[in-house]
């Protein structure tokens, strides 16, 4: 035994050739591509996707809309199309991102999760992944939901500036429900219930001013339709896309949104780092 | 003159979940090689895994695995060890060379090497044509071993396997053994958890027994059957019923002595020597049953029968 050994030199010298660790942007962009392949891949999500928006708009269109007066004058399909036409968005929306509270349970109950973040990269770009992809697909479904809507009549002539900043609203609610769903499948014990939970939040649009004026509602509703946030964020949409000055609501939906995403954030950003499969 | 650090150095490890201890003041020193973990079901298996390979934070004691702190060098670990867990990790949506691709992104690999690492991975593991067939779609077997070849991409110096081949059947298991053992002899070090004693014993070169949170004993196969004592004598009767067991050292003057013994109290019947399985020994060290809770004893296992020829074991120093 030697009094004065040298300092013991690193075991484990890193090999410049082969790096070891992933960046924050690859993990993103490696993760992103695999939630797309599986979107791509699951063609009943494509289905629902598609298939729901579609179906809501001739019923919401062709069934309601002929009984529907929200305007002036007789009941009109046309401008029931109109008046309906960012709450179909966003409801349409809802359902797609739901299945994003599926994917991250699922991902959080096997293995997967496990082998993640036991390698040097930063595992929670798995959640960015799956919340890339269902942007991905519910800016797919709303594109699909407004050429539906030009097909069945729908015209306005509003500037493309304002058409844009609806549009822009619609991506915004998206990306809110989609970091809502991802945190709630984190937390769901299994893929099941997080679908479960999400549920209740799939019917907020139809209490709001989505489908029907506040105005005609019971007192007790009407409180909560004018306080929760489909409600600015569908008023501040319908007008920009009718061509009208949207006012405060913007302001208003955009802090809905921003207050929602950070606590979804705080919530995800406490659990994650907890969760392993059992 | 600098030697490898040793594979595992773990002191006084302790972790509990909430008020319940599942490691309890655990020891174990491995060099690198193949070892294997043997613990009936909640004996702290898997959370030692877990704290090895820098899932969960344990809560006292010593840990270093290669030399590295799993919470300091959480990351520099991270880039040399491989876990593939009790629950497949493979992507069912994506096909196998997808699978190997992307882990390997993740590991940092440059294209190329990504590229060339999966090719190698799928030509070795892979059944003909798997390179396109999802996962979803693999055999148990096969997908265990996508799972394998998924956490090898990385070259790593420590794989890590919990409970391997649980829930496959004997020939996919035996599939499974092989490569293992390739891996060893390619210098990787091994550590796997099972609850399979022949796995162990086919595999490890050294093989511990983890109970109610502390490893119990260790050593060789050999050494851990000369803890239940040498060898048995089994005197049966007509219909194969044992009659008695009379224990010896299971050197030949005392075998013959035993038979002597029981061909004069038992003049009829038939005798057949019993060496001990490594079922025995675990029966022996885990003897008050595989979901005793912590209020119960802890088994002594330096007190039991037969000539302790080894004392590899941390519970014959505790208090």
């Amino acid at each position: 035994m030697t009094a004065l050994a040298p300092a013991r030199p690193d075991p484990h010298p890193v090999d410049p050739a082969e790096p070891r660790a992933a960046s924050f942007l690859t993990g993103t962009l490696v993760l992103s591509r695999r939630s797309l392949l599986h979107s791509f891949r699951d063609p009943e999500s494509v289905l629902m996707a598609v298939l729901l928006p579609v179906m809501m708009m001739l019923i919401f269109v062709y069934v309601l809309g002929g009984a529907m007066s929200v305007g002036e004058g007789a009941p009109s399909h046309r401008e029931y199309l109109a008046y309906v036409l960012p709450a179909i968005a966003l409801t349409s929306a809802g359902f797609g991102a739901s299945f994003t509270a599926v994917v991250v349970s699922n991902d959080m109950t096997t293995g997967l999760i496990d082998r993640l973040r036991t390698m040097p990269f930063p595992a929670v770009t798995v959640l960015l992944g799956h919340t890339v992809a269902s942007m991905a697909r519910n800016l797919v479904a709303t594109v699909v939901v407004m050429l539906l809507a030009l097909a069945v009549g729908y015209r306005t002539d509003a500037p493309a500036l304002s058409l844009l900043g609806a549009f822009g609203l619609i991506a915004l609610w998206i990306l809110v429900i989609t970091v809502v769903f991802a945190t709630l499948g984190m937390l769901a014990g299994s893929a099941e219930s997080a679908s479960g939970y999400g549920f209740v939040l799939l019917f907020l649009p139809y209490l709001s001013s989505g489908y029907a004026p506040v105005e005609s509602m019971p007192a007790w509703l009407r409180v909560f339709a004018e306080h929760q946030p489909m409600t600015p964020l569908i008023d501040a949409a319908r007008a920009l896309m009718d061509g009208r000055s949207p006012g405060a609501d913007v302001l208003v939906s955009v802090l809905w949104c921003a207050g929602l995403i950070a606590i979804a954030l705080g919530v995800a950003a406490y659990v994650f780092p907890r969760r392993t499969s059992r | 003159m600098t030697a490898p650090p040793p594979l595992l150095e773990i002191r006084g490890l302790r972790k509990s979940y909430g008020s319940h201890p599942v490691l309890d003041g655990l020891d174990l020193v491995l060099p690198p090689g193949v070892h294997a973990l043997l613990g009936p079901n909640g004996a702290g298996k898997t959370t030692l895994i877990k704290i090895l390979s820098t899932l969960l934070p344990h809560d006292g004691g010593s840990v270093r695995v290669l030399g590295l702190d799993p919470r300091r060098d959480r990351r520099r670990l991270q880039g040399l060890l491989s876990l593939t867990g009790q629950f497949a990790a493979v992507d069912g949506a994506l096909t196998c060379a997808e699978n190997l691709r992307m882990i390997g992104r993740l590991f940092g690999l440059s294209e190329a090497a990504v590229r060339s690492r999966t090719d190698e991975l799928l030509e070795r593991f892979g059944p003909a044509g798997a390179r396109s067939t999802r996962a979803s779609a693999l055999s148990g077997g096969m997908r265990r071993k996508l799972d394998i070849a998924a956490g090898l991409l990385s070259r790593p110096q420590l794989v890590v396997l919990d409970e391997p081949t649980t829930g496959l059947d004997t020939r996919s298991r035996q599939v499974l053994w092989e490569e293992i053992r390739a891996l060893a002899s390619e210098g990787t070090s091994v550590l796997l958890t099972t609850q399979y004693l022949e796995e162990a014993d086919a595999l490890a070169e050294q093989i511990h027994v983890l109970d109610r949170g502390r490893i119990v004993a260790g050593g060789t196969a050999a050494e851990l059957k000369a803890l239940v004592g040498g060898a048995v004598v089994r005197v049966h009767d007509q219909d194969g019923g044992v009659l008695e067991e009379l224990a010896t050292t299971g050197t030949t003057p005392d075998l013959a002595a035993r038979l002597a013994e029981a061909a004069d109290r038992f003049p009829a019947a038939t005798a057949s020597i019993h060496r001990p399985t490594l079922d025995d020994v675990f029966l022996h060290l885990t003897a008050t049953g595989p979901s005793a809770g912590p209020e119960d004893p802890a088994p002594d296992a330096a007190s039991g029968p037969g000539p302790a020829r080894t004392v590899p074991s941390a519970a014959s120093v505790r208090i």
